[in-house]
């Protein structure tokens, strides 16, 4: 054994979720869900193993790739380590009524088949607390339509990757306004060719540069709705 | 200095000059940078004046519109007067043509480079076969480890590939001269990214119109 090995079990609380941000940032999988294992074995609450140890991780790594020092391949790294704690957490999650956000339906549009920013949306979306309904890819409107009437979210998200696919969003929110369902739902569109002005132009609610944004953005609009709930 | 060499440096600038603005400044992609050429050649476009940007800003789509916006202005500042944009939107999402209006100056019609080497036109036609399909030119051909493997982080992390690639069904190369060895590299992309082979010849599609009326 190396004489700089580090003993997860060894660790106390706060530097074992030290220690999950920075495998969460090194992309360590096994390590994180042997350091979720033994966070709940000393009896933590799944959802603060969530928010403290994975979110806040993810959140630090989030932070480096906007600011280029991280790259696509590192963050996904990073993701599939945040999934396998995910992994282990969610059901115990949704056994302990960890409180819930809101509920986002979210694809990558039709003619589309990129889908790595949508799944780490998805996936710090679940982690802030959403319920994340994943449409997958190549959604016609119809996909959208179906699960907003199935589902009723609050959010409804949309990503495309290509030039040539992203006008596809303003198919699917000019058909919600012709079927005057657009007001009811807060629209989030995302992807690597968008960008604000963009998101105007086809009439979303914003345009969100990145995963970390999508999740501050939808946090803010479910805080304005609450606001106009209490107020009504 | 005598009168006379000012003269000689007057006339012989003022002629620099003369040839600037009779040019076209083309400002192009590197990874069609030799395929510029090769159109310039074949057509005997000797007034075009090519200069060319990253080719890795393939990869980073948001360094295109700023580059060529700095590049503009310093033909201009050069005295270059017609300035044609070598680049389709290229994944800036509507960015470059702005900056193209708002300079006047035009760009070849196109998503990217795919697409007008196959012809815009024949490129749209086949995109509801297309979808699932990656595409290489004959530059993403010879430079796939270092525009396709090294950035997406394959050769140190192979097991992120069907992150990337899994729901992709064919590799597509679309080529424009007719090689045998970058055949070969293609089919091996094929095969390293899992996913089936189909060779197209283009050869320069919408370029070749694009250039001659720049």
């Amino acid at each position: 054994m190396a004489d700089d090995e580090i003993i997860l079990e060894d660790l106390s609380d706060d530097e074992l979720v030290q220690q999950m941000h920075d495998d969460l940032y090194d992309g360590l999988k096994e390590e994180i869900e042997d350091a979720t294992n033994i966070l709940l074995k000393r009896g933590w609450v799944p959802y603060d193993i969530l928010t403290q140890a994975l979110v806040e991780g993810m959140r630090i790594v989030g932070v480096d790739f906007r600011d280029g020092i991280l790259f696509v391949p590192e963050v996904l790294l990073s993701a599939n380590a945040m999934k396998a704690g995910m992994f282990i957490l969610r059901p115990l999650l949704a056994a302990t009524g960890a409180p819930k956000q809101g509920k986002m339906v979210i694809g990558t549009v039709k003619g589309d088949i990129h889908d790595i920013g949508k799944n780490l949306v998805g996936m710090m979306m679940e982690g802030a607390g959403f319920d994340v309904i994943d449409l997958g890819i190549n959604n016609p409107v119809e996909n959208y339509l179906d699960a907003i009437e199935r589902e009723k979210p609050d959010i409804l998200g949309m990503s495309a990757l290509l030039t040539t696919t992203m006008p596809y969003m303003k198919v699917v929110i000019d058909t919600m306004k012709e079927k005057g369902m657009r007001d009811d739902y807060v629209i989030l569109v995302g992807g690597a060719p968008l960008n604000e002005e963009f998101g105007k132009a086809v009439g979303a609610d914003a345009y969100c540069r990145d995963a970390a944004v999508a999740v501050e953005t939808a946090k803010e609009f479910m805080k304005r709705k609450h606001n106009l709930l209490a107020g009504a | 200095m005598l009168v006379t060499d000012q003269v000689d440096v007057e006339e012989r600038f003022s002629a620099m000059e003369r040839a600037k603005t009779e040019k076209v400044h083309v400002i192009g992609c590197g990874a069609i940078a030799r395929e510029i050429l090769a159109v310039c050649r074949a057509n005997k476009l000797s007034h075009i004046d090519l200069t060319c940007l990253p080719a890795i800003w393939h990869n980073t789509p948001d360094k295109i519109t700023p580059g060529i916006k700095t590049a503009i202005d310093k033909a201009r500042a050069e005295g270059f007067e017609r300035i044609f944009v070598a680049y389709a939107d290229c994944g800036t999402g509507g960015l470059l043509d702005k900056l193209c209006e708002e300079e006047k100056v035009e760009r070849i019609a196109g998503p990217h480079c795919f697409s007008f080497f196959a012809g815009n036109a024949a490129f749209e036609a086949g995109w509801d076969e297309d979808f699932t399909s990656f595409f290489l030119t004959d530059f993403l051909a010879r430079q796939f480890e270092a525009f396709v493997i090294e950035p997406l982080g394959l050769d140190r992390h192979p097991e992120l590939r069907d992150m990337y690639f899994g729901h992709y069904k064919k590799l597509v190369y679309l080529s424009q001269v007719e090689d045998e060895k970058l055949q070969e590299k293609a089919r091996k992309a094929a095969e390293t990214l899992g996913l089936t082979y189909e060779y197209r010849f283009t050869g320069y599609g919408d370029l070749t119109p694009a250039l001659l009326h720049a």
